[in-house]
C-alpha cells in the first residue's frame, strides 16, 4: 500500500486565511483538537492582500450607524440576491468580531477619543471600515496567527507540547475529501516540500480556501486561488451557488504588464481619490444607475463637500458599488477615453497633500513607486478592472456554515450566498470573521454530536494517491502530452476574454467549447522531475480544480439571462426581477473522473423574513422585486 | 523592448547543488520573479521557487539576488544592465529544501517562544481605548510581512549557525518591542529579551534595516529602544532604585 | 464525542535539524563595491583619532589669550598647568604630569560617549572588527557573542556617558559665550562663529543620541498621558534620524575648531574680526 503519513484530529481546517484561522481559534477554544492545512507558509494567505478595511457598524465615526443600516447596504450591494440570513448575521455580529481582535492584540487606527477609526468605502452609507492604513488584511491575519500561537503556548503549559491540540500543516495541499456512508471521514493530501502523502482522519472538515481568481488572466489573486475548496466540495457532493457572479475590482494596476491586475485599494477613493478619463473628466457622474439615483451626488461640488460633511451632502459616485464602477471604466476605455495603457486615471495627487497620501496610503505609495516608477503624490495612477473575488461558492447553512454533506463546512470566499450578486468592499474581512467563527462552532457542535467517528477506507486512500501521481505517468495512448503551464495559460486567457467583465452568449458558448477541449487534453498533462517541491506537478493538480470551477462559472453565466451585480450580459443588459430570487446551483455527478461533469439547476431563494423586509422602503423594493412578491407588503396593504 | 537576460540560478537540494546559467527573455517593467517564472514555464518546469502575492505584500519570495537578500517580486530588472549576469540564490541562513526554497521553520519556532499579548484582565472586548500616538510605534512594526530577510541577513545567525538557539533574530526582537510598546499590554518582557531571546547578540550593525522591504526602521525604532529598556531593567541602578522607591511601572 | 488521544501514528521527523544550507562557498555573491564604506569609515576614524591624540597631549596653542578662544579639546581646563585665562572654572588641581591631558576630566567621557554611541558601534563593528564588514558578507570570526558579556556588555552604560556629555556640552557652550568677551571687551570675530557652530552641532549630536531619545520619552508606554515629553521625544526623534550625519560632522567641526584656535593662538593666522 502507498506510504501515507496519518494524523487524527477532531476538526481539520483547510485554508489558513482569515476565515480558516478564525474557525481554528473557535474550534480549539471549544476544546477540540484542530489541524489547519495551508498551501503556503503560515501567515501568507491571500487575506494579507486585503487593504481597505473590515466593515462593522460600530458607529464610532458616525453614531447613526447600526446593523440595520449595514444589512440594508449589503443587500443593496448584492442586488437583493444575497442570502438574507447570512447578511443579517454578518451585520449583527461584525462589531463583536472586530472588538474581539483587539483582545488578541490587533492595533487598528484610532479616533480622537481612542476608539477604532472607521473609513468610507463604496456602497457603505456611513464610514464603517475598521482599518490600519491600507494593510488591514495583514493586521487581521497576523493578529489571528499570533492568537493561534498564544493558544499553542497555553497547550505547551498544559500538555508540554505546543502542538498537542493545534497544529499547522504549512505547505501542504489537500487533493481529496474522503467519506464513509455520505459523511466526511478524512482528507487526503501531500506535502509540497517532500511530495509525500498525508492523511487526516477527521469527522469534520472546514473549507476556507478562498477564491478562484487564478482561472482568469488579469487578477488581483495569488497563485493559491485555484478554487480548491469549491472543487473539493463539488466532488464530495456539495452544491455551489451563484458561481456566475465574479467581482471585477474596478481599480487594478494596468502597467507595467508584469503587475497587471495587482490591486489598488478602494481606500484611495474613500480618502478622496477620483476617477478621470483621458479628457480629465470625472466621468462617474454619468454612470449613476437608476436604482442608486438620489443616493449619490450628481455634481462635483456636492461630491467634494461630502468628504467633510457627509450628513448634508450625498456621496461621490466614485464610491458606487464595485460592479458599477468597473463597468463604467470598461465603457470609458472602450469608447476611446482611456489612459495610454488601457485604463483610466485615478487621481489622489491633486486632492491631498503629499504627506497625507504617504501617511494614509503607505503601501499604495510604495507599490506604485517600486513596481511602476510612479509617484502617486505627484501623478495620477492608471487603473483598470481586475478579477478580484467570487461571490459564488459552497452553499451553506447560514447559522452553522454546514454544507449539504454531513461533516463538511465552509466559510469565507469559498462559501456562497452572503454577498449575493456583488460584494461590498470591506464586507469580505468581516465575512471571514463572522462565518469563520460560525464554521468553527458548527464543526465543533457536529463533532460533539457524533456517536461514532466515520472511518477512512484504505481503498479510498489508494485511489486518491493514484490520482495524485497520475501526471507523472505520462499521457495515455492516443492522448497528446500537455504542459500544465500552457494549458493553464489557455484556460486563463479564454475565461478572461470570454467570461470576463462583459459577457455575451456566443462568447460564453465559445468558452464552454474551449473548456471542453481543455477537459479532453487535461488527461495528457505530464510533469517532469520528482515529487519533491515540484511546481509543475502542483500546477497540474490545481489545474483540475480550476477547470471544474471555470465550467461552473461559464455554464451558470450562460444560463442567467440578465445583468446583475458581478454578472453583466451585453445581450441582456437589464436587471430582471424574475431572476432575483433564482439561484443557479452547480453540482457534479458522482463519478471517478478527475474532472466530473457539471450540471446547473435553478432553484428559488427562500423569501426574506418579514421584519427584515420591512427595513426597506417599498419604493426601493419595487426596483428589485416583482409585483407578486410585494403583494403582501404592509405598505401595499395599508 | 525585450532582451535576452543572463540568469545564474542556484539549483540543488540539501545534499548538493550549484549555480547554473540560463538565458531568459526579459520585457519592460518586469521583475526577477517574472523571469524565474518564464524559466519555469519554458525551460525548467520543476524549478522550485516560493511565491505568492507577487506584490510585495506576503513576503514569500525571499531569496538573494547578486548576493543581497531581496524579494524577487520587488526586484525590478531595470536596476541591472542588460549584459549583467544576475545571480539568484536561496536565503543562506536557512537550510535549503530545493533550488530557491528554504526551510524557514526556525522563524516559526522563535515566534512561539515570545510571550503573547497580555491585556488587562478586567478589560472587555469593545472597551479598549487607545490613542493614535500610542499605537503608532507598534503599528510600524506590525507592517512586517514576515519575509524573514532581516533574519537572513543578520550575521549573528547567518555566520554562526550555533547562535540560532540563543538568538531570536531581528524579526522577533522587534515583536518583543512591539508588545512592550503596546499601550494595553501588561506583561514585562524586558528581562527575557536579554536572557531568553538574545537581544545582547545584536550589535546594531543595521543590516536588518537595510534589507527590510517594508522600510521598517528595525534598528532605530525597535532594537535600540529595546536595548535601552533592557538597560532600564537590568543595567541602570538609578532607574532600578527609582522604581523600587516610587513603585512606578512603565510610566 | 471529543478529542481522541493525540498520538501521531507516523513519527514525523524534524527535517530542519538535519538539513544543511545551500552549498555556496563564496564568502559573498555581492557584485558591488561593498568594501568601500568600511574602508572610508576606517580612514575617517583613524584620521580623527591621530589628530585628536596628538593635539590633546601638545599643551600648546589651545587658548587664544587675546580673543579668549578655548579649544574644546582642553575644556574644562582645571589645573595649574593651564595657561592663564583658559581655566574658566578655576584651578582646583595642581600641576599635571605631561602624560595626562589637561582636559582629563572631559576627554574620557567624550571618548566613552562616542565609543558606546549606537552609531559609532555600528561603524567600528563593521569597519574595524568586520562583524560583519558589510551586509551579507561573511565575517572572519569563528565565534560571536555580541554584546552579551564583558567587555562589550559595558555598552549598556551609554546613557551615563550621555549624561556626562550633556554636562560637557553645557561647558562648551559656556566657553563659546565667554569668547565673546576678549581682552578688548565685547567683540565678535570669525573665531566666535567657529566656536558657536561647533557648539550647536555638538548639541545636535548629543541630543540626537538614542539614549536621549529613550530617557526623554521613549521609555513611556503612553505618550498621550504626557504631551510635553511626547513633544520632546518627537523633536529628539527628528534629530535622531540624522545621528550618523551629526556623528561625522562633529568629528570634522571639532578638529576644525581646534585647528582654528591653534592657528590663531600661535599667530599663524589672524582672527577675522567683525565687531571690535
Amino acid at each position: 500500500m502507498t506510504e501515507v503519513e496519518r494524523h487524527s484530529y477532531d476538526v481539520v481546517v483547510i485554508g489558513a486565511g482569515g476565515a480558516g484561522l478564525r474557525a481554528v481559534i473557535e474550534a480549539r477554544q471549544r476544546g477540540l483538537s484542530v489541524a489547519v492545512v495551508c498551501k503556503s507558509l503560515f501567515g501568507k494567505a491571500h487575506t494579507v492582500m486585503a487593504e481597505g478595511g473590515c466593515a462593522a457598524s460600530m458607529g464610532n465615526a458616525n453614531a447613526g450607524d447600526n446593523w440595520q443600516v449595514h444589512f440594508r447596504d449589503t443587500m443593496r450591494g448584492g442586488k437583493f440576491l444575497n442570502n438574507w440570513r447570512m447578511a443579517e448575521l454578518h451585520a449583527k455580529e461584525a462589531p463583536d468580531r472586530v472588538w474581539e481582535l483587539e483582545t488578541y492584540g490587533a492595533l487598528f487606527d484610532r479616533t480622537a477619543d481612542g476608539r477604532i477609526s472607521q473609513r468610507n468605502f463604496g456602497g457603505h452609507t456611513y464610514p464603517r471600515l475598521a482599518h490600519v492604513g491600507d494593510r488591514t488584511g495583514l493586521e487581521l491575519i497576523r493578529t489571528m496567527q499570533q492568537k493561534i500561537v498564544s493558544l499553542q503556548q497555553e497547550d505547551q503549559k498544559r500538555y508540554g507540547d505546543y502542538e498537542a491540540k493545534l497544529k499547522v500543516f504549512a505547505e501542504c495541499t489537500v487533493t481529496e475529501l474522503l467519506k464513509e456512508d455520505g459523511r466526511i471521514s478524512g482528507a487526503f493530501g501531500y506535502w509540497r516540500e517532500s511530495g509525500r502523502f498525508i492523511l487526516f482522519e477527521t469527522p469534520a472538515v472546514v473549507l476556507a480556501t478562498g477564491g478562484i481568481g487564478k482561472s482568469f488572466k488579469v487578477t488581483s489573486n495569488s497563485w493559491e486561488y485555484t478554487g480548491d475548496g469549491h472543487a473539493l466540495a463539488l466532488r464530495a457532493g456539495a452544491d455551489l451557488i451563484n458561481m456566475e457572479f465574479v467581482q471585477f475590482h474596478p481599480t487594478g494596476m494596468v502597467w507595467p504588464p508584469s503587475v497587471k491586475g495587482i490591486l489598488v485599494t478602494e481606500g484611495v477613493r474613500g480618502d478622496g481619490g477620483v476617477l478621470k478619463n483621458s479628457q480629465g473628466e470625472r466621468f462617474m457622474f454619468r454612470y449613476i444607475p437608476d436604482v442608486f439615483k438620489g443616493q449619490y451626488a450628481d455634481n462635483e461640488a456636492e461630491a467634494d463637500r461630502w468628504y467633510d460633511d457627509a450628513d448634508k451632502n450625498r456621496r461621490t459616485p466614485d464610491l458606487l458599488p464595485r460592479d458599477e464602477v468597473a463597468r463604467a471604466i470598461n465603457t470609458e476605455v472602450k469608447e476611446g477615453r482611456g489612459s495610454p495603457h488601457g485604463g483610466v486615471f485615478l487621481d489622489i495627487a491633486s486632492r491631498l497633500p503629499a504627506d497625507e497620501i504617504r501617511r494614509r496610503l503607505p503601501s499604495m505609495y510604495h507599490q506604485f513607486k517600486e513596481l511602476a516608477d510612479v509617484d502617486i503624490t505627484k501623478e495620477p495612477m492608471e487603473v483598470g478592472p481586475t478579477c478580484h473575488y467570487v461571490m459564488g461558492g459552497i452553499e451553506v447553512d447560514p447559522d452553522t456554515a454546514a454544507s449539504s454533506v454531513p461533516g463538511l463546512f465552509a466559510a469565507g470566499e469559498c462559501s456562497g450566498g452572503m454577498h449575493g450578486s456583488n460584494r461590498l468592499g470591506g464586507n469580505s474581512l468581516s465575512d471571514l470573521l463572522v462565518f469563520g467563527r460560525r464554521a468553527g462552532l458548527g464543526a465543533a457542535s457536529y463533532v460533539e454530536s457524533l456517536e461514532r467517528r466515520p472511518k477512512v477506507a484504505d481503498a479510498d486512500v489508494t485511489a486518491a494517491a493514484r490520482t495524485a501521481v497520475a501526471p507523472f505517468d505520462g499521457a495515455r495512448d492516443g492522448v497528446a502530452e500537455e504542459n500544465p503551464y500552457t494549458l493553464h495559460t489557455e484556460l486563463q486567457q479564454s475565461m478572461n476574454d470570454l467570461v470576463g467583465i462583459i459577457r455575451k452568449s456566443d462568447e460564453m458558448q465559445k468558452a464552454i467549447d474551449k473548456l471542453a477541449e481543455i477537459r479532453r487534453r487535461i488527461c495528457g498533462v505530464t510533469v517532469e522531475g520528482h515529487r519533491q517541491y515540484n511546481p509543475g506537478w502542483h500546477l497540474a493538480l490545481d489545474l483540475r480544480n480550476m477547470l471544474l470551477v471555470s465550467e461552473c462559472v461559464a455554464h451558470a453565466a450562460l444560463r442567467r439571462t440578465e445583468s446583475r451585480g458581478g454578472h453583466t450580459r451585453d445581450d441582456h443588459p437589464q436587471m430582471d426581477a424574475q431572476w432575483r430570487n433564482k439561484l443557479l446551483v452547480c453540482s457534479v455527478a458522482d463519478s471517478d473522473e478527475v474532472v466530473p461533469d457539471v450540471t446547473i439547476a435553478a432553484k428559488p431563494q427562500e423569501p426574506m423574513r418579514q421584519d427584515l423586509l420591512e427595513l426597506f422602503e417599498l419604493s426601493e423594493l419595487e426596483k428589485y422585486y416583482t409585483e407578486d412578491e410585494l403583494a403582501d407588503h404592509p405598505e401595499r396593504k395599508a | 523592448m525585450g532582451y535576452q537576460a543572463k540568469l545564474r540560478v542556484w539549483r540543488g537540494d540539501d545534499g548538493s547543488g550549484d549555480l547554473q546559467d540560463f538565458t531568459v527573455e526579459a520585457n519592460e517593467g518586469e521583475v526577477v520573479l517574472d523571469l524565474i517564472h518564464r524559466l519555469q514555464a519554458t525551460q525548467v518546469p520543476d524549478l522550485a521557487v516560493r511565491w505568492n502575492c507577487k506584490a510585495g505584500k506576503c513576503g514569500s519570495c525571499s531569496a538573494e539576488v547578486n548576493g543581497r537578500p531581496r524579494l524577487l517580486c520587488m526586484t525590478r530588472m531595470s536596476i541591472f544592465s542588460e549584459d549583467e549576469t544576475i545571480t539568484v540564490t536561496p536565503m543562506r541562513t536557512f537550510p535549503v529544501i530545493r533550488d530557491l526554497v528554504t526551510d524557514v521553520s526556525y522563524n516559526y519556532t522563535k515566534a512561539r517562544e515570545i510571550p503573547s499579548f497580555t491585556p488587562p484582565e478586567d478589560l472587555k472586548p469593545g472597551e479598549y481605548r487607545m490613542q493614535q500616538v500610542d499605537v503608532q510605534r507598534s503599528q510600524e512594526f506590525r507592517k512586517c510581512i514576515e519575509c524573514f530577510l532581516c533574519q537572513d541577513t543578520c550575521h549573528v545567525i547567518r555566520d554562526h549557525e550555533e547562535n540560532k538557539t540563543a538568538f531570536a533574530g531581528p524579526r522577533y526582537l522587534m515583536r518583543i518591542a512591539e508588545l512592550e510598546m503596546h499601550p494595553l499590554d501588561v506583561a514585562d518582557r524586558r528581562n527575557e529579551a536579554q536572557t531568553d531571546h538574545g537581544l545582547g547578540y545584536c550589535n546594531i550593525t543595521k543590516c536588518c534595516t537595510e534589507v527590510c522591504p517594508e522600510n521598517i526602521h528595525i534598528t532605530d525604532n525597535a532594537l535600540i529602544p529595546m536595548k535601552e529598556r533592557v538597560a532600564d531593567r537590568r543595567y541602570d541602578p538609578i532607574v532600578w532604585l527609582g522604581n523600587k522607591l516610587f513603585r512606578r511601572n512603565g510610566g | 464525542m471529543a478529542s481522541p488521544p493525540q498520538t501521531p501514528q507516523t513519527p514525523t521527523d524534524n527535517p530542519a535539524a538535519t538539513r544543511s544550507r545551500a552549498s555556496i562557498t563564496a564568502r559573498t555573491l555581492r557584485t558591488d563595491r561593498w568594501w568601500v564604506p568600511p574602508l572610508l569609515t576606517t580612514l575617517g576614524l583613524a584620521a580623527f583619532v591621530i589628530y585628536a591624540t596628538v593635539r590633546s597631549f601638545m599643551r600648546t596653542g589651545y587658548y587664544d589669550a587675546e580673543q579668549h578662544y578655548l579649544t574644546p579639546f582642553y575644556s574644562p581646563c582645571l589645573s595649574d598647568s593651564c595657561v592663564a585665562g583658559s581655566a574658566h572654572f578655576g584651578t582646583p588641581i595642581g600641576e599635571l604630569p605631561g602624560f595626562i591631558p589637561l582636559a582629563f576630566l572631559s576627554l574620557p567621557f567624550l571618548l566613552g560617549f562616542r565609543l558606546t554611541c549606537y552609531y559609532y558601534r555600528k561603524a567600528y563593528y563593521r569597519s574595524i572588527w568586520f562583524s560583519p564588514p558589510a551586509c551579507a558578507v561573511a565575517e572572519p570570526h569563528a565565534k560571536y557573542t555580541g554584546e552579551t558579556r564583558l567587555p562589550l556588555i559595558v555598552q549598556n552604560a551609554h546613557r551615563y556617558f550621555f549624561y556626562a556629555a550633556f554636562v560637557i556640552a553645557l561647558i562648551n557652550t559656556y566657553d563659546a559665550i565667554l569668547a565673546f568677551g576678549g581682552e578688548n571687551g565685547v567683540g565678535f570675530g570669525l573665531g566666535n562663529v567657529v566656536l558657536l557652530v561647533n557648539v550647536v552641532l555638538l548639541w545636535a549630536y548629543t541630543l540626537s543620541c538614542h539614549s536621549c531619545r529613550h530617557v526623554t520619552g521613549g521609555r513611556m508606554k503612553h505618550f498621550s498621558k504626557n504631551p510635553v515629553r511626547y513633544w520632546i521625544w518627537t523633536q529628539v526623534s527628528r534629530l535622531n534620524v540624522r545621528h550618523m550625519q551629526f556623528a561625522w560632522i562633529t568629528l570634522a567641526t571639532l578638529a576644525l575648531t581646534d585647528l582654528y584656535v591653534w592657528l590663531v593662538s600661535t599667530d599663524v593666522i589672524t582672527d577675522l574680526r567683525f565687531i571690535n
